[in-house]
């Protein structure tokens, strides 16, 4: 009987994420209301309980990719992975209001650079700061601190060695956590209530996954003007990442 | 036909991711240069011209609008399978170096959302707004 239900889940990844998602949510809504009055916002303690999730799901099966590497639960994987999180996000971009993106065009590529430039230093610094003062080092773990993907990217196209890289990843997700996490408790202090504010967050934070969970949780109709922005955030710090920024610290330290 | 909104969509993403590896690719960037942002862009712009030839049907909208909603319920899965174990395990740098990047990056939203407020908050731009939302 048991063995023909976990035949059954195991057939069924996705249609079983769908449910546990639908699980999770009802319980954040609740929890919600009851507990903070709706002043926390339901999806941001969804998204806390998807984190809490992977945390059991990484110390159970010492995988990486949390809850996803527990078979049972491998449609998450699907569900949440690049492929449909990409296709939710395009998605978004209907309910864009052309003019309002209009507005904040330069504001938006300003943003995008402070973004790199600014992480990327405070990462390199606090390296420097531990005792990682070579040029490849600082590289590395500055970009980790622009996004997850820009870490390892940066560190493979300039040798860096695979603790440095899990170093620099271990910072960027430690970063997008953050984000996901904090928006919605600092939405005022950043001022977070029209499209282009949002651009200029989704510029500034960075990480795709850390700028549409912390918009999300905080005002789901401005997700895609900060998407359309951040989603430019990785490409640009890859391409920086490895030969501007490099050539600058390796002229700084040598 | 609701499918032909999701197609639209499956297109657009799809061209997007390409022209964005392509860019990428040029670049000598080794990653997918914004591959997102030109599918959303490449969305927009087939929504607005579909609207005016008057080829966008409330079901056709469906077909896009249920992807959207289903944005946040995406986001919860992708949080539940981030590495979070390596990402506390990471120590004092990989946090201090964090929680740097983001204090410095809020306090620049913050700067450059209050600097220009006031443009956005005016009359005019309101009106704007409102007749941009009826169209």
């Amino acid at each position: 009987m048991l063995e023909l239900l976990e035949k059954t889940v195991k057939h069924n990844g996705l249609v079983l994420a769908f449910a546990l998602v639908g699980f999770v949510m009802i319980v954040s809504m609740q929890l919600s209301r009851r507990l903070t009055f709706g002043r926390v916002h339901g999806s941001a303690i969804a998204i806390l309980i998807g984190l809490g999730l992977a945390y059991w799901g990484g110390i159970q099966t010492g995988g990486q990719k949390g809850l996803a590497d527990v078979s049972l639960f491998a449609g998450v994987g699907l569900m949440g992975g690049a492929m449909l999180r990409d296709f939710a996000i395009v998605a978004t971009a209907f309910e864009v209001q052309v003019e309002e993106a209009k507005k904040a065009g330069l504001v938006g590529v300003v943003a995008l650079l402070l973004g790199t430039v600014l992480p990327f230093i405070v990462g390199a610094s606090v390296a420097w700061a531990f005792g990682y003062r070579d040029a490849i080092s600082m590289t590395t773990i500055g970009a980790g601190a622009v996004t997850y993907i820009v870490g390892p990217v940066t560190g493979a196209a300039i040798g860096a060695s695979s603790e440095l890289m899990a170093l620099s990843i271990a910072t960027g997700l430690v970063k997008a956590i953050m984000v996901m996490v904090g928006t919605p408790i600092a939405a005022r202090f950043l001022r977070l209530s029209t499209p282009r504010s949002a651009m200029v967050f989704g510029g500034l934070a960075g990480t795709v996954s850390g700028v549409s969970a912390g918009l999300a949780a905080t005002d789901r109709k401005l997700v895609p003007y900060g998407a359309l922005v951040a989603t430019f955030h990785t490409g640009l710090g890859c391409l920086l990442g490895p030969s501007l920024l490099y050539f600058a610290v390796r002229a700084l330290v040598g | 036909m609701i499918i032909y909104g999701t197609a639209l969509l499956a297109v657009c993403h799809l061209l997007g991711i390409f022209l964005g590896d392509l860019l990428g690719t040029l670049l000598g960037a080794k990653t997918n240069v914004g591959g997102v942002g030109i599918a959303m862009i490449l969305l927009i712009c087939a929504r607005l011209w579909l609207h005016k030839r008057g080829l966008m049907p409330a079901q056709t909208e469906m077909g896009v609008g249920f992807w959207g909603a289903m944005y946040i319920p995406v986001v919860v899965a992708m949080a539940a399978q981030q590495n979070v174990v390596a990402a506390l395990r990471g120590g004092p740098v990989a946090v201090l170096a964090a929680l740097g990047s983001v204090v410095v990056c809020a306090v620049c939203v913050s700067l450059i959302n209050r600097g220009e407020r006031p443009a956005t908050g005016t009359e005019p731009d309101a009106e704007a707004r409102v007749a941009a939302q009826r169209v």
